[in-house]
Order: C-alpha cells, then structure tokens, then sequence
C-alpha cells in the first residue's frame, strides 16, 4: 500500500514535507494504527501518539485522507490510496502527526468540567432517574480527542475565544446533569458572542466525531436553555 | 552534566485512576504535587475498563462486604491477604459512594440508585449464587471513572506533568527514595523531582505478552524502575488471562457480557462452562473460565477454520439490552470482529489482561521489602498503588470489577498515608550527587548504541516467548526454556539501537526505555512461574495441576539482583474479622 506522511522535526527539518512510503501488507483486518507502526518499524523516526489502540483514550487522533479521525479504529481496508496522513489542522505541531493540544485542553477547562454541587453528600448516592440520567447519553463518553473541534473553521480562527465543539459538549454534559447546582453560572460564562456563538453549525464536529457523539446538538440545547431563562 | 531539579513534597508517577485519586487526596490536602505522566491523563489505561467497579451496596440483591471479603479471598486461591482483603471490601460503598458525589455518571436503577449486575465470582452468601455487585456506568465504567477523577483534579488545581515519562527511582545510601528522574518526552529535557514522598501508579505490564488486552503504554515502567533500584517484584507468575478477548485483536470485552446474560459455546453450539462450573457458569472466576476455554480448544471443540477460539452469544439479550447496557461492546464487536452481536456470536479466546503481582506494598500503600528485621519493612518515601503494586488483594487471581476498586481505595488510602508520614519528615533529606547518573547512563547509551537490534526486534523476541512459555497453561520444559531464552532477550534489550537520535518527542527512544522496563517484568514473571510447583490461581502448571499449601502457602518476592528468589507468608489474619480457611476451590 502507498502512504503519503506529513513530516516534520524541528530539530532536523527546516520545513514540514510529505513523505512517501510502501508498505507490503494485507489490508485484511488491520486498521490503519497497525499499519503506521509498521511503517515505524522501517523507519522508527516516524512519530505518533498511541495508547488503547480501541478506539478508547483518544491518542491517535488525526487528519485521515482529508477527514479527521482516529488511527486506530480506522479500517486499512476502508482508504483509498495513497493514504494520505497529516496532523489535526489548526494546531501547532511538534512533530510529524503529533500536535500541541494545549490550546484545545485550556477551551476544555474554561467549561468547568467537573460537577459542581455545593450541598452537604448525602451518606449514599445522590439520586437521579434512569430518564434523567439518559441525559447524560451522548455527552460523557467524550474522549477529548479533538478531532471535533481541529475540523470546525470557527475555531480554527477563534482557538483563543471560541470554546469549540468539544469543550461545548461538556459543558451541556453539566448542564443536563440534575446533580449539578452551577446551571446559572454556567449559562453566564458562555454568553458571549465568541465562547458560545461563534457556532455556525457547519457540523463538520457531528460528521467527524470518531465516538458518533453530536455536539451540534449539544450547542443547540445550551443556546436553547439561554433563551429560555430570558423568558 | 547538570540536571536541573524541581522540589515537590509528592512526585506521582502515573495519571490513571490510582495515581489521579491519590493526587486528588494530596492537592486537597495542600501539600505541593507533580503528578507526572507519560500521556494525557485520560488516555491512562484506566479508561479501557468496562465492566463495573466491586462494592456490596445492594441496590439489586442483598449483600454484603463480607460475603465481597469471601468472594476476594476464595478468587484469590487464598494468596490474597486478608488483612488488605477486608479493608478493601470494607471500604468499597464508602469509596463508590464517593466516587458519585464526584460527579461519576453511573446507571442508574427506577429507584434512582446506581445500577449493579451481576460479575464473575461475585456471589451471595458465601459463594452461593451469583450477585449484582459491579457498579457500572453501561460497559464504559473506566472511561467514567477516570474522566472524573480527572475532573475532580482540575478543580483541585493538581499539577499535571503531562507527557513526562519518569525513568529511574533516586534512592540514598540508606535506601530511602528521594524522588525520581524523569524526562520531558517534548524536549528530551532530563530532570530531577525530588520529593518527600514519591508514589508508584505506573499501571501493569500486559504488553510483555503478544496478545493483550493492554494498551500500548502498559510497559511497567514502576516495576522496571523499582526493580532497577534494589526493590523486589511480588507474585510475578500470577498473570491473568481474560477469558474474552475478541480473537485475534486483543481487545477486550467485558465479563459484564456474561453478566448481563451472554454465554460461551464452543463449535458444536454447546454452552461449555457448566461442565467446568455447574453452580456459577460462565460467571466463574477468570482462571477458572480461561482454563475451560483452553481445554475446549486443546480438545478439539475450538471454532473456526483453525480451532483456536471459542463464541461469545449475547444476540438473545436483545438489540435493546445491547444498547443500552452494553453500547461499547456492540462497536468493538462491529469494528475489531466485524459482527453485529445482536445477530451474531463474537469469537473470543484467552488475552493477557492484568498482573496481579506488583511492587510489594501494605495496605496503606507504602512499599514493604525485606530488610534488617523482616521481610515487610517499610522503603521509606516510596509507595505503590494500583495495578503496578501488590498489597496483595488479588492474590493469585483477581475478580472483575476488584481492579478500579483497588485504584480508588489504595488511592485514597495512600494520600492518607502520605500526608501522615510527611508530617513526621517535614524537610527532604540530601540528594545524592549521583541522582541522575543511572538514567543519563541509560539515555548515553541509547545515544551511541551502534551494530544493535531494533527495539521491535527484540520486543517482538520477547512477546512470542512470554506467550508460548508463560501462558494459560505452564509446561515444564517451557517454562525452562523459556528462563533461559528470556535472559537472552534481556542481553539483546541492552544492545538495541534506534536510528532517531534527535531530541524532540522521540517516540523510538521512549519506546526502547520501555523496552528496558518490560524485560524486568518479563524475566521475574519467567522465573517466578518457574519455581512455582502447584497450581493455583491464574498459575497452572501441567507437572503440579494441584495446589500445595502445604508448601506454597506463601508469597514470591524476585530480585533483579542475581535473578534471586526469596518468599514471605501470606497474611493470613485479617483485621477485625475471623480468617477464612482454606478449602478446594468450586465454582
């Protein structure tokens, strides 16, 4: 199979370039992580982040023949060639497929993603319904990969202002949550014409999300909730 | 060279959910924390846990923590101490309760209260018929928990060293640890974290087999570094094999599966484990049910075209039990097996999953080894916690869902211990001039290594021998092999050579620092299953199929130093309650 690599090494390289590479391999099974490291065992200047390899922990996120996704879940079979592979767009870059994310965890905790709730804990579980707690679907499972918001041009040009598609989705993970108190507050926080707004529900985070999560949605049930305070 | 040093009164290595519930105690607690870990902490292998977290809160049946007691002591084939035993099970509604105040997003039932199904050797009544004890957020338990602890991190302000890969304990003459080394994985920047108190949560070591549920980062880089500093690694030959990991991918799927209702067959569409477990099925423990499986394979009853797997059946559960309970499972069945397990069986096979053994420790989380009066002296300034540690709840088996309520318990256990400890050594004691010198030895030598063998190379070396000599089922004259193929793979591991030698984010340079972290783990878990001349627990030996408490009642502790062996006796008594006797082990 053919590849074409974005690479780049500060250390050694003085612009990024594409590298092309052939790997003799049977598609078969094998996603697309398995065939980048065994590329890396030809070359072991090769640079990616992995972990779970399932599609699980959000490492190996990155631009997949255009489309943002994750390695290791993405079926070899399932690209046409060459498979041309580059970092998440929109981020600095470090090194070959490896961005700095630090721009997108800082929106992340602008949200304030943890719960916030005040009374005294009960001397056993708070209680929720299993309705209230299906509200939670489809927000929690998040694996902050990125893959959302590095494919949504509002932040690409706002990184700084606009929370992005992934740090909205955690905030209305709090907001739909019954245990949470902080609702007002953080309705506040996002009243501004970047944090929130800069949304033009242009979807590319629901078309690329490797979890099949929906932060569109999310965005919509927040500004939803905003309007219905005022009334 | 100067290697430049930051001074923290804790240094925790490892951002899953041990280390993230120990930090969260110690931040709370104001004292000044580097957590410092090799990735993002939710990318910690903590997230790929599925099933459910142990705790006897009776939402569904009732239930005890003593019955959980009986259960984590008979699972452990009496290997477990059981003194750390009850003070798990003991803890564990305080710790899950808390875990929900936290913010987890557990399932719930109609009456509001978390949701529990049922788990393999998890029983009522003294192992009579099985209970719902795993309290579970669907089959993403892990995902959830680790998410929130990290959470619970940020708000308290924690100090993140985020992808720092920690390579050497700093231990002074008298043995006590002083901190560690650790290197910037951006920059290649070494430096010094001195601390008063550092703790190991550095995760298991499932990657020195080739098929493992583990993820990549499961390298045992506590136990390498413990091992490289004189500390002895306890129970290595206990490793567990989970029954169901999807054929030929590894990964995982939950026990939460047979559970919820699933089932094993083999070719002949025959439900197996009655045969091997007539009260509890396919809920049996992990030893018991991954030994049956093997057997069916070796006996000619394995499916497909090689007759090396058997079936998972789940499609009578239903496409919305599916959904709901069990969403993640249904995209790892789609994606790594390629079937919809609500029409089709999913074909599973025994996979490498979890160490029981670890860096000894006591149940308050600070590492024990032998010394001047005993074989359970306090290292001062070093603790253990999670699957990198042996306190030992596990034994020589553990139960599903007792893996992320060991993480909370000896988490929170050991922040406790910790700020105790600090207030009796309030100041840090000197570092010694040559704190630093084992790792840049380490990094000069990967620096100037020619003529050697890739890291893949050897890597690969090792992971085939571990799976053809240390696996379900232990053979003499493999095991002994195997030792001596395995001291050869440990030669080649200090001779490899990787080409990138540049300074930023050098992942074969890590890779090869981790190489040297798994062949520790490797070699004591050679040597130590072959000494061991019983079966018990995840350790079955062909030549002794018995267990032998008569000789074998007791722990093995293995030193890097000579590949020597010692042992120390199981702790038998536990803390408030009477001592479970032996008896044969039924399911």
């Amino acid at each position: 199979m053919k590849f074409k690599i974005y690479r780049y090494n500060p250390d050694t390289d003085t612009a990024p370039y594409m590298r092309d590479y052939e790997l003799d391999v049977e598609a078969g099974d094998k996603m697309l992580l398995d065939a980048i490291l065994l590329l890396k065992e030809q070359d072991d200047s090769l640079s990616v982040r992995k972990s779970c390899r399932e599609g699980v922990c959000g490492s190996d996120a990155m631009n997949i023949n255009g489309r943002n996704g994750l390695a290791c879940i993405t079926p070899l079979s399932s690209l046409k060639e060459p498979v041309t592979l580059r970092p998440l767009p929109g981020l600095p870059v470090i090194r070959d497929l490896i961005v700095d994310m630090t721009q997108f965890f800082k929106q992340y905790h602008s949200i304030k993603p943890y719960l916030i709730n005040n009374d005294p804990p009960p001397e056993t579980e708070r209680l929720q319904s299993p309705a209230q707690r299906a509200h939670l679907n489809g927000l929690y499972e998040c694996i902050l990969c990125g893959c959302c918001s590095t494919a949504c041009p509002s932040f690409w040009w706002n990184p700084d202002k606009f929370v992005g598609p992934a740090g909205l989705l955690q905030a209305y993970r709090f907001l739909a949550d019954t245990r949470d108190h902080a609702t007002s507050e953080r309705l506040d926080d996002l009243e501004d014409p970047y944090r929130l707004f800069r949304c033009h529900t242009i979807m590319n985070c629901v078309d690329v999300c490797p979890k099949e999560l929906n932060p569109t949605e999310a965005i919509g049930n927040i500004k939803d909730m905003m309007v219905k305070r005022i009334v | 060279m100067a290697v430049a040093k930051r001074t923290f009164d804790v240094v925790v290595v490892g951002a899953g959910g041990s280390g993230m519930r120990a930090a969260l105690q110690l931040a709370q607690a104001g004292l000044k924390v580097a957590v410092l870990s090799k990735v993002f902490p939710t990318r910690s292998h903590t997230v790929a846990a599925q099933g459910g977290i142990a705790a006897s809160l009776g939402n569904v049946g009732k239930d005890s923590w003593h019955w959980h007691m009986y259960d984590t002591v008979k699972g452990s084939d009496y290997l477990g101490d059981q003194d750390a035993i009850e003070f798990m099970c003991r803890a564990a509604p305080e710790v899950v309760y808390e875990l929900e105040h936290f913010g987890m997003p557990f399932d719930r039932l109609e009456s509001g209260k978390i949701y529990q199904r049922p788990f393999g050797g998890h029983m009522q009544d003294y192992g009579k018929t099985p209970v719902e004890r795993a309290c579970a957020a669907a089959d993403r338990t892990g995902h959830a928990l680790l998410h929130t602890l990290y959470q619970q991190n940020v708000k308290a302000n924690t100090h993140f060293f985020i992808e720092w890969m920690a390579l050497d304990l700093i231990r002074d003459e008298d043995g006590d640890v002083l901190g560690v080394t650790a290197m910037e994985i951006e920059t290649g920047e070494v430096m010094l974290f001195q601390a008063r108190a550092t703790l190991l949560a550095t995760g298991g070591a499932g990657r020195i087999f080739q098929s493992s549920t583990n993820a990549y980062i499961n390298t045992g880089d506590g136990l390498g570094m413990a091992a490289r500093a004189g500390i002895p690694l306890e129970d290595m030959e206990f490793f567990q094999f989970h029954p169901t990991g999807v054929y030929g991918a590894g990964v995982l799927i939950t026990e939460g599966v047979r559970g919820e209702g699933g089932y094993l067959v083999n070719k002949d569409g025959e439900r197996f484990m009655p045969k091997y477990a007539p009260n509890a099925k396919d809920l049996a423990s992990r030893d018991v049910v991954s030994r049956a499986i093997t057997m069916e394979i070796n006996e000619g009853r394995g499916c497909g075209p090689h007759g090396d797997h058997v079936m998972l059946k789940l499609d009578h559960l239903g496409d919305d039990v599916i959904k709901q309970r069990l969403p993640g499972i249904r995209e790892i069945a789609l994606k790594f097996a390629h079937v919809d397990p609500a029409k089709a069986p999913i074909p599973v096979v025994p996979t490498a999953h979890y160490m029981m053994g670890g860096i000894p420790t006591n149940y308050h989380g600070q590492v024990v080894a032998p010394y001047r009066h005993g074989p359970e002296e306090v290292v001062h300034g070093l603790y253990a916690v999670g699957e990198c540690a042996c306190v030992s709840v596990h034994g020589a088996n553990r139960l599903g869902c007792n893996s992320l309520l060991d993480l909370l318990v000896f988490g929170r256990e050991a922040g406790r211990q910790i700020i105790e400890d600090l207030q009796s050594h309030p100041h840090p004691k000197l570092l010694p001039a040559d704190s630093a010198e084992r790792s840049l030895a380490r990094l000069a030598r990967l620096d100037s290594q020619t003529k050697g063998e890739s890291v893949a190379k050897v890597g690969d070396a090792m992971r085939k021998t571990m799976q053809k000599h240390c696996g379900v089922f232990r053979f003499p004259e493999l095991l002994a092999e195997g030792v001596e193929q395995i001291r050869q793979i440990a030669e080649r591991a200090a001779h490899t050579e990787i080409q990138d030698k540049s300074r930023v984010f050098n992942t074969a340079r890590i890779e090869a620092l981790e190489l040297d972290n798994l062949i520790e783990v490797a070699q004591a878990t050679m040597v130590a299953a072959t000494a061991r001349t019983e079966s018990r627990g995840a350790h079955a030996r062909d030549d002794f199929p018995q267990r032998d408490d008569q000789n074998w009642l007791k722990h093995s502790l293995y030193f890097r130093e000579e590949r020597r062996l010692d042992y120390k006796p199981v702790r038998l008594k536990p803390l408030t309650v009477e001592s479970f006797p032996l008896k044969p082990r039924v399911y």
